[in-house]
Protein backbone atom coordinates (compact mmCIF):
# COMPACT_ATOMS: atom_id res chain seq x y z
CA UNK A 1 0.00 0.00 0.00
CA UNK A 2 2.53 2.40 1.15
CA UNK A 3 4.86 1.70 -1.81
CA UNK A 4 1.38 1.95 -4.23
CA UNK A 5 0.92 5.63 -2.98
CA UNK A 6 5.10 6.68 -3.02
CA UNK A 7 4.77 5.89 -6.49
CA UNK A 8 1.83 7.23 -6.92
CA UNK A 9 2.64 10.92 -5.31
CA UNK A 10 6.48 10.25 -7.32
CA UNK A 11 4.53 9.83 -10.87
CA UNK A 12 2.37 12.98 -10.15
CA UNK A 13 5.24 15.19 -9.19
CA UNK A 14 7.39 13.99 -12.29
CA UNK A 15 3.95 14.65 -14.30
CA UNK A 16 3.68 18.06 -12.80
CA UNK A 17 7.33 18.99 -13.45
CA UNK A 18 6.78 17.57 -17.01
CA UNK A 19 3.60 19.70 -17.67
CA UNK A 20 5.91 22.59 -16.73
CA UNK A 21 8.71 21.90 -18.57
CA UNK A 22 6.31 21.67 -21.61
CA UNK A 23 4.81 25.13 -20.50
CA UNK A 24 8.13 26.93 -20.50
CA UNK A 25 9.38 25.41 -23.56
CA UNK A 26 5.99 26.47 -25.63
CA UNK A 27 6.50 30.13 -24.07
CA UNK A 28 9.98 30.25 -25.10
CA UNK A 29 9.21 28.63 -28.75
CA UNK A 30 6.45 31.23 -29.09
CA UNK A 31 8.70 34.31 -28.23
CA UNK A 32 11.30 32.86 -30.01
CA UNK A 33 8.49 33.04 -33.27
CA UNK A 34 8.23 36.40 -32.50
CA UNK A 35 11.30 37.49 -32.50
CA UNK A 36 12.12 35.71 -35.66
CA UNK A 37 8.82 36.98 -37.13
CA UNK A 38 10.56 40.73 -36.71
CA UNK A 39 7.42 41.38 -33.80
CA UNK A 40 9.45 43.97 -32.40
CA UNK A 41 7.54 46.67 -30.83
CA UNK A 42 10.21 49.48 -31.37
CA UNK A 43 8.72 51.82 -28.35
CA UNK A 44 9.03 49.25 -25.98
CA UNK A 45 12.33 47.58 -26.89
CA UNK A 46 14.02 51.21 -26.65
CA UNK A 47 12.03 52.24 -23.40
CA UNK A 48 13.14 48.73 -21.61
CA UNK A 49 16.48 49.33 -23.13
CA UNK A 50 16.84 52.46 -21.14
CA UNK A 51 15.37 51.06 -18.37
CA UNK A 52 17.21 47.53 -17.89
CA UNK A 53 20.91 48.67 -19.46
CA UNK A 54 21.26 52.35 -19.69
CA UNK A 55 19.92 53.17 -15.48
CA UNK A 56 22.14 49.74 -14.60
CA UNK A 57 25.44 51.39 -15.47
CA UNK A 58 26.18 52.77 -12.12
CA UNK A 59 25.53 49.29 -10.63
CA UNK A 60 28.06 47.74 -13.55
CA UNK A 61 30.48 49.90 -12.83
CA UNK A 62 30.67 49.17 -9.18
CA UNK A 63 30.38 45.92 -9.47
CA UNK A 64 32.89 45.37 -12.40
CA UNK A 65 35.44 48.00 -10.75
CA UNK A 66 35.88 45.72 -7.72
CA UNK A 67 36.14 42.12 -9.53
CA UNK A 68 38.39 43.52 -10.95
CA UNK A 69 40.43 44.89 -8.09
CA UNK A 70 39.67 41.54 -5.96
CA UNK A 71 41.53 39.76 -9.07
CA UNK A 72 44.20 41.48 -9.16
CA UNK A 73 44.69 41.55 -5.43
CA UNK A 74 44.91 37.71 -4.90
CA UNK A 75 46.67 37.29 -8.21
CA UNK A 76 49.61 39.77 -8.30
CA UNK A 77 50.39 39.04 -4.34
CA UNK A 78 50.59 35.59 -5.42
CA UNK A 79 52.28 35.67 -8.45
CA UNK A 80 54.72 38.32 -6.95
CA UNK A 81 56.07 35.53 -4.75
CA UNK A 82 56.52 33.12 -7.20
CA UNK A 83 58.46 36.06 -9.54
CA UNK A 84 55.38 35.44 -12.00
CA UNK A 85 54.77 39.30 -12.44
CA UNK A 86 54.56 39.33 -16.21
CA UNK A 87 51.55 37.14 -15.97
CA UNK A 88 49.56 39.31 -13.55
CA UNK A 89 47.87 41.63 -16.42
CA UNK A 90 47.16 38.98 -18.76
CA UNK A 91 45.41 36.59 -15.91
CA UNK A 92 43.19 39.22 -15.09
CA UNK A 93 42.21 40.34 -18.39
CA UNK A 94 41.35 36.80 -19.34
CA UNK A 95 39.47 36.45 -16.59
CA UNK A 96 37.27 39.29 -16.58
CA UNK A 97 37.07 38.70 -20.51
CA UNK A 98 35.83 35.22 -20.24
CA UNK A 99 34.38 34.80 -16.67
CA UNK A 100 34.56 37.60 -13.95
CA UNK A 101 32.83 40.39 -15.86
CA UNK A 102 30.16 38.52 -17.97
CA UNK A 103 29.23 35.93 -14.92
CA UNK A 104 28.93 38.85 -12.08
CA UNK A 105 27.48 41.14 -14.14
CA UNK A 106 25.07 38.60 -15.18
CA UNK A 107 24.09 37.84 -11.62
CA UNK A 108 23.70 41.47 -10.98
CA UNK A 109 21.36 42.52 -13.85
CA UNK A 110 19.48 39.40 -12.84
CA UNK A 111 19.10 40.70 -9.20
CA UNK A 112 18.13 44.31 -10.63
CA UNK A 113 16.32 43.93 -13.87
CA UNK A 114 15.15 40.15 -13.61
CA UNK A 115 13.54 41.32 -10.22
CA UNK A 116 12.20 44.17 -11.81
CA UNK A 117 10.64 42.34 -14.90
CA UNK A 118 8.80 39.39 -12.66
CA UNK A 119 7.53 42.05 -9.99
CA UNK A 120 5.94 44.35 -12.99
CA UNK A 121 4.60 41.82 -15.36
CA UNK A 122 3.35 40.08 -12.12
CA UNK A 123 1.26 42.80 -10.81
CA UNK A 124 -0.09 43.45 -14.56
CA UNK A 125 -1.10 39.86 -13.92
CA UNK A 126 -2.85 40.25 -10.96
CA UNK A 127 -4.42 44.11 -11.55
CA UNK A 128 -5.89 42.40 -15.09
CA UNK A 129 -3.66 44.61 -16.96
CA UNK A 130 -2.15 41.53 -18.87
CA UNK A 131 -6.15 40.21 -19.69
CA UNK A 132 -7.09 44.18 -20.87
CA UNK A 133 -4.21 43.96 -23.63
CA UNK A 134 -5.54 40.38 -24.74
CA UNK A 135 -9.10 41.71 -25.12
CA UNK A 136 -7.92 45.01 -26.46
CA UNK A 137 -5.98 42.34 -29.52
CA UNK A 138 -2.47 42.65 -28.05
CA UNK A 139 -0.90 39.74 -27.68
CA UNK A 140 0.89 40.32 -23.96
CA UNK A 141 4.11 38.42 -25.44
CA UNK A 142 4.82 40.61 -28.25
CA UNK A 143 3.91 43.68 -26.22
CA UNK A 144 5.71 42.94 -23.21
CA UNK A 145 7.90 39.98 -23.41
CA UNK A 146 9.99 40.25 -26.68
CA UNK A 147 11.28 43.66 -25.77
CA UNK A 148 12.93 43.07 -22.85
CA UNK A 149 13.73 39.96 -23.89
CA UNK A 150 15.12 42.11 -26.53
CA UNK A 151 16.28 44.67 -24.81
CA UNK A 152 18.54 42.17 -22.50
CA UNK A 153 19.81 40.20 -25.36
CA UNK A 154 21.82 43.66 -26.57
CA UNK A 155 22.12 45.55 -23.02
CA UNK A 156 23.97 43.00 -20.74
CA UNK A 157 26.76 42.61 -23.71
CA UNK A 158 27.41 46.27 -23.48
CA UNK A 159 27.24 46.43 -19.80
CA UNK A 160 30.02 43.83 -19.91
CA UNK A 161 32.08 45.69 -22.09
CA UNK A 162 31.99 48.55 -19.45
CA UNK A 163 32.64 46.16 -16.63
CA UNK A 164 35.74 44.57 -18.65
CA UNK A 165 36.95 47.87 -18.99
CA UNK A 166 36.76 49.28 -15.21
CA UNK A 167 37.70 45.68 -13.87
CA UNK A 168 40.72 46.02 -15.82
CA UNK A 169 41.37 49.73 -14.69
CA UNK A 170 40.77 48.67 -11.33
CA UNK A 171 42.96 45.83 -11.42
CA UNK A 172 45.68 48.05 -13.21
CA UNK A 173 45.84 50.36 -10.24
CA UNK A 174 45.84 47.38 -7.42
CA UNK A 175 48.97 45.65 -9.31
CA UNK A 176 50.53 49.33 -9.37
CA UNK A 177 50.08 49.20 -5.51
CA UNK A 178 51.05 45.63 -5.04
CA UNK A 179 53.99 46.27 -6.84
CA UNK A 180 53.52 45.17 -10.17
CA UNK A 181 54.75 47.73 -13.13
CA UNK A 182 52.69 48.97 -15.05
CA UNK A 183 54.31 48.38 -18.58
CA UNK A 184 54.67 45.11 -17.29
CA UNK A 185 50.96 44.78 -16.81
CA UNK A 186 49.91 46.06 -20.04
CA UNK A 187 52.59 43.78 -21.85
CA UNK A 188 51.16 40.80 -19.98
CA UNK A 189 47.88 42.03 -21.19
CA UNK A 190 48.70 42.36 -24.53
CA UNK A 191 50.14 39.01 -24.54
CA UNK A 192 48.17 36.80 -23.47
CA UNK A 193 44.96 38.33 -24.64
CA UNK A 194 42.73 37.27 -27.45
CA UNK A 195 40.36 39.13 -29.11
CA UNK A 196 38.04 35.69 -28.82
CA UNK A 197 38.47 36.05 -25.02
CA UNK A 198 36.42 39.33 -25.44
CA UNK A 199 34.04 38.14 -28.07
CA UNK A 200 33.54 35.30 -26.39
CA UNK A 201 32.54 36.84 -22.71
CA UNK A 202 30.18 38.91 -24.54
CA UNK A 203 28.71 36.13 -27.03
CA UNK A 204 27.87 34.47 -23.09
CA UNK A 205 26.59 37.41 -21.98
CA UNK A 206 24.02 37.72 -24.72
CA UNK A 207 22.47 34.27 -23.76
CA UNK A 208 22.44 35.05 -20.34
CA UNK A 209 20.53 38.49 -21.12
CA UNK A 210 17.88 36.40 -23.39
CA UNK A 211 17.80 34.02 -20.55
CA UNK A 212 17.54 36.30 -17.34
CA UNK A 213 14.66 38.00 -19.63
CA UNK A 214 12.67 34.87 -20.72
CA UNK A 215 12.49 33.22 -16.86
CA UNK A 216 11.70 36.44 -15.24
CA UNK A 217 8.99 37.07 -17.95
CA UNK A 218 7.84 33.76 -17.22
CA UNK A 219 8.00 33.80 -13.66
CA UNK A 220 6.01 36.77 -13.88
CA UNK A 221 3.37 36.04 -15.87
CA UNK A 222 2.34 33.33 -14.52
CA UNK A 223 1.99 35.03 -10.56
CA UNK A 224 -1.05 34.66 -8.88
CA UNK A 225 -2.82 35.43 -5.99
CA UNK A 226 -1.95 38.87 -5.03
CA UNK A 227 0.75 40.71 -4.03
CA UNK A 228 2.07 37.53 -1.96
CA UNK A 229 2.29 35.54 -5.43
CA UNK A 230 3.88 38.19 -7.39
CA UNK A 231 6.87 38.55 -4.11
CA UNK A 232 6.98 34.90 -4.73
CA UNK A 233 7.31 34.92 -8.30
CA UNK A 234 10.22 38.09 -8.42
CA UNK A 235 12.19 35.72 -5.47
CA UNK A 236 11.61 32.85 -8.31
CA UNK A 237 12.70 34.51 -10.97
CA UNK A 238 16.15 35.78 -9.69
CA UNK A 239 16.88 32.22 -7.72
CA UNK A 240 16.03 30.63 -11.18
CA UNK A 241 17.82 33.38 -13.71
CA UNK A 242 21.23 33.17 -11.23
CA UNK A 243 20.99 29.21 -11.72
CA UNK A 244 20.26 29.56 -15.11
CA UNK A 245 23.21 31.74 -15.54
CA UNK A 246 25.97 29.77 -13.78
CA UNK A 247 24.50 26.44 -15.52
CA UNK A 248 24.97 28.10 -18.89
CA UNK A 249 28.07 29.44 -18.33
CA UNK A 250 29.88 26.19 -17.85
CA UNK A 251 28.54 24.65 -20.97
CA UNK A 252 29.18 28.01 -23.37
CA UNK A 253 32.62 27.58 -21.95
CA UNK A 254 32.76 24.04 -22.82
CA UNK A 255 31.36 25.04 -26.66
CA UNK A 256 33.23 29.16 -26.49
CA UNK A 257 37.11 28.34 -25.53
CA UNK B 1 -17.88 42.13 -40.60
CA UNK B 2 -19.45 44.08 -37.71
CA UNK B 3 -20.86 42.66 -35.13
CA UNK B 4 -24.87 42.94 -34.62
CA UNK B 5 -23.81 42.90 -30.23
CA UNK B 6 -25.85 39.21 -30.14
CA UNK B 7 -24.58 36.90 -27.71
CA UNK B 8 -25.03 33.13 -27.16
CA UNK B 9 -23.92 31.33 -24.49
CA UNK B 10 -24.85 27.98 -24.92
CA UNK B 11 -24.15 25.06 -22.54
CA UNK B 12 -20.96 26.13 -20.93
CA UNK B 13 -18.97 24.08 -18.77
CA UNK B 14 -15.82 24.67 -16.95
CA UNK B 15 -13.65 23.24 -14.27
CA UNK B 16 -10.36 24.94 -13.01
CA UNK B 17 -8.16 23.49 -11.06
CA UNK B 18 -10.10 20.60 -10.66
CA UNK B 19 -13.38 22.20 -9.34
CA UNK B 20 -16.09 22.55 -11.72
CA UNK B 21 -16.93 26.47 -12.18
CA UNK B 22 -19.75 26.35 -14.79
CA UNK B 23 -21.93 23.62 -14.99
CA UNK B 24 -24.45 24.22 -18.12
CA UNK B 25 -24.69 27.92 -18.29
CA UNK B 26 -26.80 28.98 -21.65
CA UNK B 27 -27.67 32.40 -21.94
CA UNK B 28 -29.26 34.75 -24.39
CA UNK B 29 -28.25 38.06 -25.07
CA UNK B 30 -30.30 39.83 -27.97
CA UNK B 31 -28.77 43.03 -29.71
CA UNK B 32 -28.73 46.31 -27.44
CA UNK B 33 -29.80 44.54 -24.53
CA UNK B 34 -28.36 44.80 -20.59
CA UNK B 35 -28.41 41.54 -18.44
CA UNK B 36 -27.04 41.70 -15.51
CA UNK B 37 -25.58 38.46 -14.11
CA UNK B 38 -26.08 38.65 -10.13
CA UNK B 39 -24.85 35.75 -8.10
CA UNK B 40 -22.55 35.85 -4.98
CA UNK B 41 -18.79 35.59 -4.76
CA UNK B 42 -17.25 32.60 -6.45
CA UNK B 43 -20.80 31.36 -8.47
CA UNK B 44 -18.88 31.54 -11.35
CA UNK B 45 -19.74 34.67 -12.48
CA UNK B 46 -16.18 36.03 -13.22
CA UNK B 47 -15.66 32.91 -15.11
CA UNK B 48 -18.68 33.18 -17.29
CA UNK B 49 -17.83 36.64 -17.89
CA UNK B 50 -14.08 35.68 -19.00
CA UNK B 51 -15.29 33.11 -21.79
CA UNK B 52 -17.78 35.96 -23.61
CA UNK B 53 -14.63 37.91 -24.46
CA UNK B 54 -12.23 34.52 -25.15
CA UNK B 55 -9.98 34.76 -22.09
CA UNK B 56 -11.15 31.10 -20.92
CA UNK B 57 -11.65 28.16 -23.88
CA UNK B 58 -14.48 25.86 -22.53
CA UNK B 59 -14.33 22.29 -21.39
CA UNK B 60 -17.65 22.11 -23.42
CA UNK B 61 -19.98 23.88 -25.14
CA UNK B 62 -19.95 27.58 -26.23
CA UNK B 63 -20.01 31.25 -26.44
CA UNK B 64 -21.08 32.69 -30.00
CA UNK B 65 -21.00 36.18 -31.15
CA UNK B 66 -23.24 36.20 -34.11
CA UNK B 67 -23.65 32.43 -34.38
CA UNK B 68 -19.31 32.35 -34.40
CA UNK B 69 -18.13 29.95 -32.05
CA UNK B 70 -15.23 32.40 -29.75
CA UNK B 71 -13.07 29.45 -29.49
CA UNK B 72 -12.87 28.56 -32.88
CA UNK B 73 -12.33 31.86 -34.51
CA UNK B 74 -8.82 31.90 -36.17
CA UNK B 75 -6.73 34.57 -34.70
CA UNK B 76 -7.32 37.39 -36.80
CA UNK B 77 -11.26 37.08 -36.69
CA UNK B 78 -10.80 37.04 -32.83
CA UNK B 79 -9.00 40.21 -32.50
CA UNK B 80 -11.47 41.58 -34.65
CA UNK B 81 -14.79 40.77 -32.70
CA UNK B 82 -12.38 41.69 -29.90
CA UNK B 83 -12.29 45.13 -31.11
CA UNK B 84 -16.49 45.47 -31.00
CA UNK B 85 -16.16 44.22 -27.51
CA UNK B 86 -15.20 46.80 -24.69
CA UNK B 87 -14.13 45.08 -21.19
CA UNK B 88 -14.26 47.15 -18.32
CA UNK B 89 -12.42 45.03 -15.60
CA UNK B 90 -13.03 44.99 -12.29
CA UNK B 91 -10.24 47.13 -10.77
CA UNK B 92 -10.66 48.82 -13.77
CA UNK B 93 -6.68 47.52 -15.10
CA UNK B 94 -5.34 50.80 -16.35
CA UNK B 95 -2.14 50.34 -17.54
CA UNK B 96 -0.26 52.87 -14.73
CA UNK B 97 2.61 53.07 -16.92
CA UNK B 98 0.74 55.03 -18.74
CA UNK B 99 -1.29 58.64 -18.52
CA UNK B 100 -4.94 58.52 -18.64
CA UNK B 101 -4.61 59.64 -22.49
CA UNK B 102 -2.58 57.25 -23.02
CA UNK B 103 -4.76 54.13 -21.73
CA UNK B 104 -7.42 55.69 -23.76
CA UNK B 105 -5.84 55.97 -27.07
CA UNK B 106 -4.29 52.43 -26.66
CA UNK B 107 -7.02 50.48 -28.39
CA UNK B 108 -7.53 53.27 -30.83
CA UNK B 109 -3.18 52.93 -31.60
CA UNK B 110 -3.81 48.99 -31.70
CA UNK B 111 -6.33 49.30 -33.61
CA UNK B 112 -6.84 51.90 -36.02
CA UNK B 113 -4.49 53.94 -38.20
CA UNK B 114 -6.15 57.57 -37.29
CA UNK B 115 -3.68 60.71 -37.13
CA UNK B 116 -3.00 61.79 -33.48
CA UNK B 117 -4.77 64.39 -33.41
CA UNK B 118 -7.72 62.92 -34.66
CA UNK B 119 -7.12 60.26 -31.56
CA UNK B 120 -6.84 62.94 -29.15
CA UNK B 121 -10.29 64.22 -30.53
CA UNK B 122 -11.84 60.84 -29.83
CA UNK B 123 -9.94 60.67 -25.89
CA UNK B 124 -11.56 63.78 -25.47
CA UNK B 125 -14.74 63.00 -26.23
CA UNK B 126 -14.94 59.80 -24.66
CA UNK B 127 -13.41 61.15 -20.98
CA UNK B 128 -16.13 63.88 -21.39
CA UNK B 129 -19.01 61.05 -21.86
CA UNK B 130 -17.51 59.49 -18.72
CA UNK B 131 -17.16 62.87 -16.97
CA UNK B 132 -13.35 62.80 -16.40
CA UNK B 133 -12.97 65.61 -19.08
CA UNK B 134 -9.28 67.43 -18.62
CA UNK B 135 -7.46 64.22 -16.77
CA UNK B 136 -5.84 63.42 -19.76
CA UNK B 137 -2.39 63.85 -18.22
CA UNK B 138 -3.07 62.30 -14.76
CA UNK B 139 -1.56 58.66 -14.01
CA UNK B 140 -3.75 55.84 -13.21
CA UNK B 141 -2.35 56.01 -9.56
CA UNK B 142 -3.56 59.81 -8.79
CA UNK B 143 -7.04 58.95 -9.59
CA UNK B 144 -9.84 57.90 -6.75
CA UNK B 145 -11.54 53.92 -7.44
CA UNK B 146 -14.48 55.52 -8.86
CA UNK B 147 -12.57 57.89 -11.03
CA UNK B 148 -10.50 54.85 -12.31
CA UNK B 149 -13.80 53.19 -12.98
CA UNK B 150 -14.81 56.22 -15.29
CA UNK B 151 -11.35 56.23 -16.82
CA UNK B 152 -11.81 51.94 -17.89
CA UNK B 153 -15.05 52.74 -19.39
CA UNK B 154 -13.63 55.39 -21.31
CA UNK B 155 -10.89 52.99 -22.44
CA UNK B 156 -13.80 50.22 -23.28
CA UNK B 157 -15.55 52.39 -25.31
CA UNK B 158 -12.57 54.31 -27.29
CA UNK B 159 -13.29 51.44 -30.25
CA UNK B 160 -17.15 52.47 -30.20
CA UNK B 161 -18.10 48.73 -29.37
CA UNK B 162 -21.08 46.90 -30.32
CA UNK B 163 -20.80 44.97 -26.96
CA UNK B 164 -19.42 46.35 -23.17
CA UNK B 165 -19.09 44.00 -20.49
CA UNK B 166 -18.36 45.17 -16.77
CA UNK B 167 -16.81 42.91 -14.01
CA UNK B 168 -18.22 43.98 -11.02
CA UNK B 169 -18.69 47.36 -11.79
CA UNK B 170 -19.61 48.95 -8.29
CA UNK B 171 -17.33 45.82 -5.89
CA UNK B 172 -14.99 48.24 -3.94
CA UNK B 173 -16.92 51.39 -3.99
CA UNK B 174 -18.87 53.31 -1.34
CA UNK B 175 -22.35 53.19 -1.97
CA UNK B 176 -22.61 56.97 -2.87
CA UNK B 177 -19.88 56.42 -5.54
CA UNK B 178 -21.13 52.84 -6.61
CA UNK B 179 -25.20 54.66 -7.87
CA UNK B 180 -22.79 56.90 -9.92
CA UNK B 181 -21.19 53.97 -11.70
CA UNK B 182 -24.75 52.81 -12.06
CA UNK B 183 -26.38 56.13 -13.74
CA UNK B 184 -23.11 55.90 -15.93
CA UNK B 185 -23.72 52.81 -16.90
CA UNK B 186 -27.00 53.20 -17.92
CA UNK B 187 -25.90 56.55 -20.18
CA UNK B 188 -23.43 55.05 -21.84
CA UNK B 189 -26.19 51.78 -23.08
CA UNK B 190 -28.44 54.92 -24.28
CA UNK B 191 -26.34 57.41 -25.86
CA UNK B 192 -23.92 54.04 -26.97
CA UNK B 193 -27.26 51.15 -27.58
CA UNK B 194 -24.61 48.43 -26.81
CA UNK B 195 -25.34 44.93 -25.26
CA UNK B 196 -24.52 45.55 -21.87
CA UNK B 197 -23.15 42.02 -19.68
CA UNK B 198 -22.58 42.94 -16.81
CA UNK B 199 -21.49 40.38 -13.99
CA UNK B 200 -22.20 42.02 -10.15
CA UNK B 201 -23.17 40.87 -6.76
CA UNK B 202 -24.72 43.98 -6.10
CA UNK B 203 -28.67 44.08 -6.61
CA UNK B 204 -29.06 47.32 -6.98
CA UNK B 205 -26.36 47.75 -9.81
CA UNK B 206 -28.28 44.91 -11.48
CA UNK B 207 -31.70 46.54 -10.73
CA UNK B 208 -30.87 49.77 -12.00
CA UNK B 209 -28.65 48.81 -15.55
CA UNK B 210 -30.49 45.45 -16.73
CA UNK B 211 -33.24 44.91 -18.83
CA UNK B 212 -32.85 41.16 -17.28
CA UNK B 213 -30.91 39.61 -14.35
CA UNK B 214 -30.07 36.37 -14.62
CA UNK B 215 -29.26 34.72 -10.88
CA UNK B 216 -26.36 32.68 -10.84
CA UNK B 217 -25.40 30.30 -8.48
CA UNK B 218 -22.53 27.19 -7.68
CA UNK B 219 -22.10 27.36 -11.80
CA UNK B 220 -25.80 27.26 -12.52
CA UNK B 221 -28.88 29.91 -13.54
CA UNK B 222 -30.81 29.28 -10.54
CA UNK B 223 -33.58 31.59 -12.57
CA UNK B 224 -33.63 34.47 -15.82
CA UNK B 225 -35.97 37.22 -15.68
CA UNK B 226 -37.00 41.11 -15.44
CA UNK B 227 -36.62 42.83 -12.17
CA UNK B 228 -40.42 42.02 -11.28
CA UNK B 229 -40.07 38.40 -11.95
CA UNK B 230 -36.78 38.59 -9.93
CA UNK B 231 -38.62 40.36 -6.75
CA UNK B 232 -41.65 37.42 -7.38
CA UNK B 233 -39.10 34.61 -7.55
CA UNK B 234 -39.16 32.21 -4.48
CA UNK B 235 -36.19 30.98 -5.13
CA UNK B 236 -33.99 31.42 -1.70
CA UNK B 237 -30.86 32.72 -2.44
CA UNK B 238 -32.82 35.50 -4.50
CA UNK B 239 -34.59 36.45 -1.54
CA UNK B 240 -31.21 36.30 0.25
CA UNK B 241 -30.47 38.78 -1.90
CA UNK B 242 -33.11 41.06 -1.80
CA UNK B 243 -33.39 41.19 2.05
CA UNK B 244 -29.72 41.93 1.81
CA UNK B 245 -30.36 44.72 -0.23
CA UNK B 246 -32.98 46.54 1.25
CA UNK B 247 -30.81 48.71 3.34
CA UNK B 248 -28.99 49.69 0.13
CA UNK B 249 -32.47 50.19 -1.11
CA UNK B 250 -32.49 53.12 1.26
CA UNK B 251 -29.29 54.68 0.44
CA UNK B 252 -29.93 54.66 -3.21
CA UNK B 253 -33.07 56.69 -2.63
CA UNK B 254 -31.07 58.81 -0.29
CA UNK B 255 -28.69 59.31 -3.11
CA UNK B 256 -31.83 60.19 -5.79
CA UNK B 257 -32.67 62.83 -3.73
CA UNK B 258 -29.77 64.74 -2.41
Amino acid sequence: MAVNVTLEKLGEATLRRLEEVGEASRFVARVAASLVRVRWEAGQTVLQMARAGVDSVPLVLLTGLFSGMVLAYQTANQLLRLGGEGFVGGLIAVSMAREAAPVFTAVTVAGRVGAGFAAELGTMVVTEQVDALTVMGTDPLDYLVVPRTLALGVMLPVLVVLANAVGSLGGYAVSLVVGVPGSVYVDSVRQFLDLHDVVGGLVKSAVFGLLIALVACHKGLRASGGAAGVGQATTGAVVAAIAWVLAANYFLDVLLF
Amino acid sequence: MELSGRVDVVDLHKALGGQPVLQGVSLRVEPGEAVAILGPSGCGKTVLLRHLVGLLVPDRGEVRMDGEALHRLPPRRLREVRSQVGVVFQGAALFDSLTVAENVAFPLRRHRRLPESRIQEIVAEKLNLVGMGGTQDKMPAELSGGMRKRVGIARALALDPKIVLYDEPTAGLDPVTARAVDRLMMEVRARTRTTTVLVTHDLLTAFAVADRVAVMDAGRFVMTGTREEVRASPHPLVQAFLRSSALGGVVEEATREA
